[in-house]
Protein backbone atom coordinates (compact mmCIF):
# COMPACT_ATOMS: atom_id res chain seq x y z
CA UNK A 1 0.00 0.00 0.00
CA UNK A 2 0.71 3.38 -0.71
CA UNK A 3 -0.38 6.21 1.12
CA UNK A 4 -1.12 9.59 -0.96
CA UNK A 5 -1.66 12.90 0.54
CA UNK A 6 -3.04 16.07 -0.30
CA UNK A 7 -2.82 19.76 0.48
CA UNK A 8 -4.45 23.11 -0.42
CA UNK A 9 -7.01 22.86 -3.26
CA UNK A 10 -5.92 19.26 -4.38
CA UNK A 11 -7.11 18.85 -1.28
CA UNK A 12 -10.31 20.53 -1.27
CA UNK A 13 -10.92 19.69 -5.12
CA UNK A 14 -10.56 15.91 -4.53
CA UNK A 15 -12.43 16.15 -1.10
CA UNK A 16 -9.99 14.12 0.85
CA UNK A 17 -6.60 14.61 2.98
CA UNK A 18 -5.16 10.83 2.56
CA UNK A 19 -6.17 7.78 1.48
CA UNK A 20 -3.87 4.37 1.30
CA UNK A 21 -4.32 2.91 -2.33
CA UNK A 22 -2.61 -0.26 -4.32
CA UNK A 23 -0.60 1.02 -7.27
CA UNK A 24 -0.61 -1.05 -10.57
CA UNK A 25 2.66 -2.74 -11.45
CA UNK A 26 2.42 -0.52 -14.40
CA UNK A 27 2.44 3.10 -12.74
CA UNK A 28 6.06 3.50 -12.77
CA UNK A 29 6.88 7.37 -12.67
CA UNK A 30 4.84 10.69 -11.12
CA UNK A 31 3.67 10.97 -14.64
CA UNK A 32 1.83 7.58 -14.37
CA UNK A 33 0.58 8.31 -11.33
CA UNK A 34 -0.97 11.79 -12.18
CA UNK A 35 -2.55 9.74 -15.10
CA UNK A 36 -4.18 6.86 -13.03
CA UNK A 37 -5.29 9.23 -10.23
CA UNK A 38 -7.03 11.26 -13.35
CA UNK A 39 -8.83 8.00 -13.97
CA UNK A 40 -10.08 7.14 -10.74
CA UNK A 41 -13.59 9.94 -10.72
CA UNK A 42 -14.41 13.47 -11.65
CA UNK A 43 -12.96 14.98 -8.29
CA UNK A 44 -9.80 13.96 -9.58
CA UNK A 45 -9.89 14.36 -13.07
CA UNK A 46 -11.07 18.09 -11.73
CA UNK A 47 -8.41 18.69 -9.04
CA UNK A 48 -5.38 17.22 -11.94
CA UNK A 49 -6.52 18.64 -14.87
CA UNK A 50 -3.39 21.26 -15.04
CA UNK A 51 -1.34 18.22 -13.87
CA UNK A 52 1.79 20.03 -15.34
CA UNK A 53 1.31 22.38 -12.36
CA UNK A 54 0.93 20.20 -9.37
CA UNK A 55 3.96 19.43 -7.13
CA UNK A 56 4.68 16.03 -6.13
CA UNK A 57 6.78 15.02 -3.39
CA UNK A 58 8.15 11.31 -2.02
CA UNK A 59 8.46 10.40 1.59
CA UNK A 60 9.00 14.46 1.39
CA UNK A 61 11.18 15.36 -0.77
CA UNK A 62 10.60 17.26 -3.94
CA UNK A 63 10.76 15.38 -7.55
CA UNK A 64 10.16 15.98 -11.20
CA UNK A 65 6.85 14.62 -12.93
CA UNK A 66 9.89 11.87 -14.35
CA UNK A 67 10.46 10.55 -11.30
CA UNK A 68 10.17 6.56 -10.93
CA UNK A 69 8.15 6.08 -7.89
CA UNK A 70 10.58 3.62 -6.38
CA UNK A 71 8.76 2.04 -3.65
CA UNK A 72 7.89 5.43 -1.68
CA UNK A 73 5.73 5.10 0.88
CA UNK A 74 4.29 8.46 1.21
CA UNK A 75 3.76 10.61 -2.22
CA UNK A 76 2.17 14.30 -1.61
CA UNK A 77 0.46 15.88 -4.48
CA UNK A 78 0.23 20.16 -3.80
CA UNK A 79 -0.50 23.11 -5.85
CA UNK A 80 2.67 25.80 -6.18
CA UNK A 81 3.49 26.48 -2.48
CA UNK A 82 2.66 29.93 -1.39
CA UNK A 83 4.82 30.15 2.36
CA UNK A 84 6.73 32.98 3.99
CA UNK B 1 37.58 26.07 7.90
CA UNK B 2 34.94 24.87 10.37
CA UNK B 3 32.04 22.62 9.74
CA UNK B 4 28.74 24.61 8.60
CA UNK B 5 26.88 25.56 11.27
CA UNK B 6 23.09 23.30 11.81
CA UNK B 7 20.16 25.41 11.68
CA UNK B 8 17.71 25.88 13.79
CA UNK B 9 14.52 25.37 12.69
CA UNK B 10 10.98 25.48 13.89
CA UNK B 11 7.13 25.14 12.24
CA UNK B 12 4.56 26.50 14.88
CA UNK B 13 1.11 27.86 15.50
CA UNK B 14 2.05 30.37 18.42
CA UNK B 15 3.68 33.70 18.06
CA UNK B 16 7.71 34.19 18.21
CA UNK B 17 9.59 36.89 19.96
CA UNK B 18 12.08 38.04 17.67
CA UNK B 19 14.37 39.78 20.00
CA UNK B 20 15.04 36.65 21.84
CA UNK B 21 16.01 35.06 18.72
CA UNK B 22 18.21 37.81 17.64
CA UNK B 23 19.57 37.37 21.49
CA UNK B 24 20.55 33.77 20.86
CA UNK B 25 22.60 33.98 17.89
CA UNK B 26 24.28 37.91 19.43
CA UNK B 27 26.60 35.26 21.45
CA UNK B 28 26.60 32.04 18.69
CA UNK B 29 30.47 32.51 18.24
CA UNK B 30 32.13 35.24 16.78
CA UNK B 31 29.39 37.48 15.31
CA UNK B 32 29.88 40.49 14.38
CA UNK B 33 26.42 40.61 12.14
CA UNK B 34 22.84 40.07 12.56
CA UNK B 35 20.44 40.11 9.70
CA UNK B 36 17.21 39.90 10.36
CA UNK B 37 13.67 38.76 7.83
CA UNK B 38 10.19 39.39 9.72
CA UNK B 39 7.48 38.22 6.92
CA UNK B 40 4.36 39.90 8.32
CA UNK B 41 0.26 39.49 7.39
CA UNK B 42 -1.04 42.19 5.30
CA UNK B 43 -4.36 43.29 4.81
CA UNK B 44 -4.61 44.23 1.43
CA UNK B 45 -6.21 47.43 2.43
CA UNK B 46 -8.97 46.15 4.56
CA UNK B 47 -9.77 43.28 2.05
CA UNK B 48 -8.25 40.67 4.81
CA UNK B 49 -9.51 39.48 7.76
CA UNK B 50 -6.83 37.02 7.90
CA UNK B 51 -4.50 34.12 6.20
CA UNK B 52 -5.31 30.61 6.86
CA UNK B 53 -1.44 28.84 6.51
CA UNK B 54 -1.75 24.80 5.83
CA UNK B 55 1.58 23.48 5.55
CA UNK B 56 2.84 19.68 5.07
CA UNK B 57 4.22 18.44 8.63
CA UNK B 58 7.16 16.69 8.69
CA UNK B 59 8.31 17.74 5.02
CA UNK B 60 8.24 21.97 6.20
CA UNK B 61 10.96 21.18 8.58
CA UNK B 62 12.74 18.75 6.13
CA UNK B 63 12.75 21.58 3.51
CA UNK B 64 13.66 24.49 5.35
CA UNK B 65 16.38 22.33 7.24
CA UNK B 66 17.86 21.32 3.47
CA UNK B 67 17.84 24.90 2.65
CA UNK B 68 19.21 26.12 5.65
CA UNK B 69 22.34 23.40 5.21
CA UNK B 70 22.60 24.64 1.77
CA UNK B 71 23.06 28.17 3.19
CA UNK B 72 25.71 27.36 5.80
CA UNK B 73 27.23 25.76 3.18
CA UNK B 74 27.65 28.79 0.99
CA UNK B 75 28.27 31.50 3.79
CA UNK B 76 30.62 31.55 6.72
CA UNK B 77 27.52 31.73 9.29
CA UNK B 78 27.91 31.74 13.17
CA UNK B 79 23.74 30.58 13.57
CA UNK B 80 21.00 30.46 11.66
CA UNK B 81 17.66 30.40 12.81
CA UNK B 82 14.08 30.08 10.72
CA UNK B 83 10.87 30.04 12.23
CA UNK B 84 7.79 29.64 10.16
CA UNK B 85 4.10 29.88 11.63
CA UNK B 86 0.31 28.08 10.46
CA UNK B 87 -2.82 28.43 11.26
CA UNK B 88 -5.06 31.26 10.95
CA UNK B 89 -2.95 34.74 11.18
CA UNK B 90 -4.13 37.90 11.30
CA UNK B 91 -3.22 41.41 9.78
CA UNK B 92 -0.51 42.57 11.95
CA UNK B 93 0.86 39.42 12.68
CA UNK B 94 4.12 37.73 12.32
CA UNK B 95 4.31 34.64 9.49
CA UNK B 96 7.60 34.03 9.25
CA UNK B 97 11.16 34.66 10.66
CA UNK B 98 14.92 34.22 9.06
CA UNK B 99 17.68 35.44 11.75
CA UNK B 100 21.33 34.93 10.21
CA UNK B 101 23.99 35.39 12.02
CA UNK B 102 27.90 35.72 10.57
CA UNK B 103 30.84 37.47 11.44
CA UNK B 104 30.54 40.23 8.76
CA UNK B 105 27.10 41.85 7.52
CA UNK B 106 27.86 40.38 3.76
CA UNK B 107 27.54 36.61 4.41
CA UNK B 108 24.06 37.12 6.84
CA UNK B 109 22.44 39.25 4.33
CA UNK B 110 22.93 37.73 1.51
CA UNK B 111 22.13 34.01 3.05
CA UNK B 112 18.72 35.37 4.83
CA UNK B 113 18.01 36.49 1.27
CA UNK B 114 18.75 33.41 -0.19
CA UNK B 115 16.32 31.01 2.63
CA UNK B 116 13.47 33.57 2.43
CA UNK B 117 13.66 33.01 -1.42
CA UNK B 118 13.83 29.60 -1.61
CA UNK B 119 11.58 29.23 1.52
CA UNK B 120 9.67 30.74 -1.25
CA UNK B 121 8.77 28.77 -3.83
CA UNK B 122 9.98 25.23 -2.49
CA UNK B 123 8.52 24.73 1.67
CA UNK B 124 5.51 23.42 1.53
CA UNK B 125 2.87 26.48 2.68
CA UNK B 126 -0.24 27.35 1.42
CA UNK B 127 -2.06 30.46 2.34
CA UNK B 128 -6.05 30.65 1.95
CA UNK B 129 -7.61 34.27 2.20
CA UNK B 130 -10.07 35.21 4.50
CA UNK B 131 -12.06 37.96 2.84
CA UNK B 132 -12.93 40.78 5.81
CA UNK B 133 -16.66 40.77 3.87
CA UNK B 134 -17.50 37.17 4.67
CA UNK B 135 -17.30 36.57 0.58
CA UNK B 136 -15.28 32.94 -0.07
CA UNK B 137 -11.72 33.75 0.09
CA UNK B 138 -9.72 31.80 -2.54
CA UNK B 139 -5.99 30.30 -2.32
CA UNK B 140 -3.01 32.50 -2.82
CA UNK B 141 -1.63 31.79 -6.47
CA UNK B 142 2.22 31.62 -6.64
CA UNK B 143 4.08 34.03 -7.99
CA UNK B 144 6.54 34.03 -10.98
CA UNK B 145 8.50 36.35 -9.12
CA UNK B 146 8.89 34.42 -6.36
CA UNK B 147 10.77 31.41 -8.73
CA UNK B 148 12.39 33.91 -10.67
CA UNK B 149 13.92 35.46 -7.03
CA UNK B 150 14.94 31.93 -6.17
CA UNK B 151 16.53 31.18 -10.13
CA UNK B 152 18.87 34.04 -9.40
CA UNK B 153 20.93 31.82 -6.56
CA UNK B 154 21.63 28.95 -8.73
CA UNK B 155 25.44 28.42 -9.14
Amino acid sequence: MTKLVYFAWVRERIGKQEEDVSLPADVVTVEDLLAWLKRRGEEYAHALRHSEVIRVALDHEHVDHRQKLAGAGEIALFPPMTGG
Amino acid sequence: MTAPIVPVVRIQAADFDVAAEIDRLRTAGDVGAVVTFSGICRDEEGALSALELEHYPGMAEAEITRIGREAAERWPLAGLTAIHRYGKIRPGENIVLVVAASKHRRAAFEAADFLMDYLKSRAPFWKKEHRADDAEGGWVDAREADEEAAARWKK
